[in-house]
């Protein structure tokens, strides 16, 4: 494997692969001294043209655990703000010696223009409304350690479909791991098109909690919506949110997922957050393991695992 | 070797850990992943036979050690599990076959960040020569004149030696 750029690019014997790889970092990560020398000598740079905590600083942190040095590029105090192309900034990046760069941008497909540009190996760490890989395969492991496996489980993913390269690249992976995947969101915050999607569609969250698996709640993004597709948060919140009224509706064994920043009180009950099914803190605690084990499998592994 | 000399020259390693180690107080066994685990799981048995204590075994996998990253395929191959503490035991790393060191190297490097033990040993069933590192094992099953394109396997049944044309044909 040379890049992670798509989900697809894994297959389902790839996402297999790094999942039981992120066991053998889950156990590095729990030790006093959670650190090994893998990739030494290496260098990761994070080239992020969005807004980001967890992401950033988990790939920085999975990036050190491996021992590899780390840099940082962050739009609001670099020369993109002097008017620097992406193109010219990768280059000069690149000229600098990098092995791997961890790019996120605004933009859907500017990680595969990025990988055109370089020998180093590019992650994709959210590429628009598209993919984000990284964010899929950790959610994985985080239903994995909870059920064993994702085979049959009923995953609904719920909420803001249309802007989210979470629910893009989730249904992808989750499918793939044979689960079954039925998106419940009002029709406007639901792509244009759903041919090929390999999931169901429902309107009524009340009719789906009780037969989930898992609840998947999207981060309803206010930023990236450019119209009126709502009537006001709060009938979204009355129709689509995991109230409290609605958590009693779930299963003992569902799980709660959120990939983060919650809006607490509008997709997500504050309370819900912290109820025992919820998964979200193990979902970032996994995902620096998932992390480590991505970084190891293109840069240290010297394995071929299709890409 | 087979599956009878493979058992007297594990019981007869077990007493010399006995004998060098004054006792079993403060000892722990690891097997490196992946040949060296069953190993030390029968040493663990002998080692109960002679002196009547269960002693901790722990497993080890040193992929992330090794000075070969990059070079070729590293995998681990199995969850490292070293369920006690490490700082002041005698340990007794547990291979199958000693070839060019690099293994029982990475080992050490491993050891290091999990805790500071006493001492470290080394107890392997095969030795077979070619050493590119200063390391010697303190329990030897057998010495073994390889040539470098031979392959060792240890298994319950005994040692094989055989080259990489052979090792093919059997799958």
């Amino acid at each position: 494997m040379r890049h992670l750029l798509s989900v697809a690019d894994l297959g389902p014997d790839g996402i297999e692969e790094v999942l039981r790889l992120t066991d053998n970092f889950v156990e590095v990560s729990a030790r006093a001294i959670p650190r090994v020398p893998a990739l030494r000598g290496k260098t990761v740079v994070s080239l992020f043209y969005e807004d980001s905590t967890r992401t950033r600083l988990s790939f920085e942190t999975a990036a050190k655990r491996l021992n590899a040095d780390t840099m940082n590029f962050s739009v609001s105090s670099s020369s993109v703000n002097k008017g620097e192309s992406v193109r010219d900034t990768v280059t000069t990046i690149a000229a600098m010696g990098v092995d791997a760069i961890v790019v996120r941008h605004s933009s859907a497909g500017v990680p595969w223009q990025v990988a055109r540009w370089t020998d180093a190996a590019v992650l994709n760490a959210g590429d628009g409304w598209h993919e984000h890989p990284t964010q899929a395969l950790l959610d994985c492991y985080t239903i994995r350690e909870r059920r064993g496996s994702l085979a049959g489980l009923r995953v609904a993913i719920v909420g803001d479909v249309k802007h989210s390269r979470v629910a893009r690249s989730n249904v992808l992976a989750f499918s793939l791991l044979g689960a079954d995947v039925t998106l419940v969101a009002p029709p406007t915050l639901l792509p244009p098109s759903l041919a090929g999607w390999p999931v169901a569609v429902s309107h009524d969250l009340d009719d789906v909690l009780p037969k989930a698996d898992v609840v998947y709640l999207l981060r309803m993004q206010r930023e990236r919506q450019t119209e009126a597709l709502l009537p006001s948060l709060r009938e979204y919140t009355a129709l689509y949110g995991l109230t409290r009224d609605r958590a009693k509706l779930l299963g003992d064994d569902t799980i709660v997922m959120h990939p983060g920043p919650m809006n607490r009180g509008v997709e997500i009950a504050a309370e819900v957050a912290d109820l025992p099914g919820a998964v979200i803190t193990r979902q970032v605690a996994n995902g620096v393991a998932v992390r480590m084990a991505v970084l190891f499998l293109i840069l240290g592994s010297g394995g071929d695992l299709g890409g | 070797m087979d599956a009878e000399d493979l058992r007297r020259a594990i019981t007869r390693i077990a007493h010399e850990i006995v004998e060098h180690n004054q006792g079993l107080a403060g000892c722990v066994l690891i097997g490196l992943q992946t040949g060296g685990v069953p190993l030390s799981g029968r040493l663990a048995e002998a080692l109960k036979q002679i002196e009547g204590v269960d002693v901790p075994i722990g497993t080890l996998d040193v992929a992330f050690y090794r000075d070969d990253i990059g070079l070729r395929p590293v995998l681990p191959e199995a969850v490292t599990d070293i369920p006690f503490e490490l700082t002041g035991k005698a340990v007794v790393l547990v291979d199958d076959v000693l070839f060019t060191g690099r293994t029982v190297r990475a080992a050490l490097d491993a050891l290091n960040d999990y805790g500071r033990p006493r001492s470290v040993q080394l107890a392997v069933m095969i030795d077979r020569g070619h050493r590119e590192l200063p390391i010697r094992p303190d329990y030897v099953g057998k010495n073994l004149p390889t040539r470098r394109d031979e392959m060792v396997d240890v298994t319950a049944d005994g040692v094989d030696v055989g080259t990489m044309e052979k090792r093919a044909a059997q799958r």
